[in-house]
């Protein structure tokens, strides 16, 4: 089992390298949450996959009875799931207030905090600022 | 509760009253300032301690060293903390000028005390995923601050800047995910005794490359700057002074501390790779910068190359090598902050910092001449200012370890640095201004105000008091560096009754 994970990590990380490749930042936020979840099924199988009990353990007992699922990978996943999230949403305000401001989304025309030279212009964004 | 705690404690505590000051924005600042000089009072205390009493360490929660999380400081991250806390407050003090209305009304010092928690955090972590979720709080603060005008051109830099942290995070705990997989433990002092025993150092490499990627990504080394010249010119110089003098140093010290503890199997593949980057580093940063016209994307250019600096001392893996890396972290944070905080005031008096349409400061005001001057040839290494020792040491470290080449460089560099430096020296400070371009009109002459001249003044004293008295920080760096070399002493510290 833990192998086919290990192959759905891979298929997804490539397909998140793609995506992340591409020019267009709508393309690169698809790539970033695809190369999220893949990390996060990564810590996931990292810890193994075992006994479905979970650790609770028994009143006035310190220490469960027989053998049960390792906690710390879930935990360690949830924080990443909460800051990944958190992230994302932040990531997306900023990429449509730099749509606004910009008016493009192509990573090939957003010069504006490192202009291109003036004796050799680089290309120029075909479609004007939006009004906002 | 011990006093590891409070160097995270009061930035965060006044980053929840400075947002509840809400609108009143005066109690902001006075939140904030005073917040920092506790934090610098903290941090002061906590390095004395550990000066006199070794490796101090601390259980959160209550939960033993390898299951809760350890906060620990030894003389590496005490020395950090303090010089944390003395950018934050001269930053904060200079902001009080430089930040305008718009952004103190939108949280600027709630953002700032969490930035400066969050670095703190990262510092005095003993807990590999707590250094990532540090991380994360970290960005997202500097997220923030970085686009919080809205300009187009901030938006653009950010973007950037946002996309390539965020692989670097994703790949930081992508190979935390495989260490853990590999060791079963995330405590730091935990894991050096536990890698020992793994039986797969195909993998512990990968593992190791991944962290070269992510914390290299974070310090801006060679071929992973590229978010750093696209986006720290663009925030207001105070936030870009707090950027430049302590997120980079982040990544670098994130380096030292996985790379003295955790990898140090394998030191000729790591080390040596670590090595040809930091030579590849310096040598790109220093060319970038040369070619710049603006003043602050020189200084951006010119972080780079200095970082090269510090992680050769990582490379050469020697006592002094490490002891001049931890000398030239600190060196650097206060002449990159100061310089950045100039660049600042001459954006003040001119408008902006293009170097074509500067010049004839000298004669305006030869206070902020020597102001520049000392940072900017302290940078560059000249003796008796404290850039001068820290290259000195690293130069001499790479002639003991045999590293002929990576010396070289490094005096290439340093030479290539005073080109730059004087570039902006004759441009901003010699140069009549062109005709055409009246610098400021006639009766709108910008008053540069005692908060923010203080702050510059202070950094630049103590440039040169490190640069004439080295010998005591000269110390504590050699302390460190025996400290990173023995990580015994580190792990008996955290790893209470477990031994060695």
């Amino acid at each position: 089992m833990e192998s086919v994970l290990a192959i759905l990590v891979g298929v997804m990380v490539a397909g998140s390298v793609y995506l992340i490749l591409g020019r267009n930042l709508i393309r690169f936020i698809f790539g970033l949450v695809l190369a999220s979840n893949a990390v996060n099924l990564l810590l996931f199988t990292g810890g193994r996959l075992t006994h479905s009990r979970p650790p609770l353990i028994a009143e006035g007992a310190s220490t469960p009875v027989g053998p049960v699922a390792n906690a710390l990978p879930q935990a360690l996943m949830l924080t990443a799931i909460v800051i990944g999230f958190a992230l994302l949403v932040f990531i997306f305000v900023l990429f449509y207030r730099a749509y606004q401001e910009i008016g493009t989304v192509d990573t090939e025309f957003m010069r504006l905090a490192e202009p291109p030279d003036a004796v050799t212009p680089g290309p120029t964004c075909p479609i004007e600022p939006k009004e906002v | 509760m011990s006093l590891l705690v409070f160097p995270i404690l009061i930035p965060l505590l006044a980053a929840v009253c400075a947002f509840f000051c809400g609108r009143r924005r005066l109690w902001q600042a006075y939140v904030s300032v005073g917040a920092s000089v506790l934090q610098l009072g903290a941090c002061g205390m906590l390095f004395s301690t550990v000066r006199q009493g070794g490796i101090q360490a601390e259980q959160m929660g209550g939960w033993p060293a390898p299951f809760g999380i350890t906060l620990a400081a030894d003389h590496l991250s005490a020395v950090m903390l303090v010089i944390t806390a003395i950018i934050g407050l001269a930053a904060n003090i200079y902001a009080l000028a430089d930040i305008d209305k718009r952004y103190q009304a939108l949280g600027f010092h709630t953002l700032y005390q969490i930035l400066i928690a969050a670095i703190s955090g990262a510092f005095l972590t003993g807990d590999l995923f707590n250094l990532y979720v540090w991380f994360e709080v970290m960005l997202m603060a500097s997220f923030g601050l970085l686009v919080m005008g809205g300009e187009p051109h901030q938006l653009d830099g950010g973007v950037k800047y946002v996309t390539l942290n965020l692989i670097a995070t994703l790949m930081f705990i992508t190979g935390l995910g495989l260490l853990y997989a590999l060791t079963g433990t995330l405590n730091m002092a935990h894991l050096y005794v536990k890698v020992q025993a793994v039986d797969n150092p195909a993998l512990m490499t990968t593992v190791a490359m991944l962290f070269i990627m992510a914390f290299g990504l974070k310090a801006g080394a060679f071929p992973l700057f590229f978010w750093l010249p696209a986006s720290y010119h663009t925030p207001p110089p105070a936030i870009a002074a707090v950027f430049s003098g302590l997120l980079t140093k982040v990544g670098v010290y994130a380096l030292i501390r996985a790379f003295t503890l955790i990898f140090i199997q394998d030191v000729a593949a790591t080390h040596g790779l670590i090595l040809i980057m930091a030579c590849f580093t310096m040598v790109v940063g220093v060319l970038g910068a040369a070619v710049q016209n603006a003043f602050r994307r020189i200084l951006a250019f010119h972080i780079i190359s200095q970082v090269g600096y510090m992680i050769l001392g990582l490379g050469l893996y020697t006592r002094l090598a490490l002891a001049g890396a931890v000398f030239y972290l600190i060196h650097h944070i206060i002449v990159k902050a100061n310089l950045f905080l100039i660049s600042g005031l001459v954006s003040k008096i001119y408008g902006h910092d293009d170097l074509k349409h500067l010049g004839d400061l000298y004669q305006r005001s030869g206070l902020m001449a020597v102001l520049f001057i000392i940072p900017a040839f302290s940078l560059a290494g000249f003796p008796p200012l404290s850039g001068f020792w820290a290259k000195f040491v690293l130069i001499q470290a790479s002639l003991e370890k045999g590293a002929y080449l990576p010396a070289a460089l490094a005096l290439v560099v340093g030479l290539l640095t005073v080109y730059s430096m004087t570039k902006i020296w004759i441009a901003v400070f010699w140069e009549p201004p062109p005709e055409v371009e009246k610098p400021t009109p006639p009766g709108k002459e910008v008053g540069i105000g005692l908060p923010l001249l203080v702050p510059v003044m202070i950094l630049a004293a103590m440039t040169v008091v490190i640069g004439l008295g080295a010998q005591p920080l000269m110390e504590v760096a050699l302390a460190a560096a025996d400290e990173l070399l023995a990580p015994q002493q580190y792990v008996q510290a955290v790893l209470v009754g477990e031994g060695s």
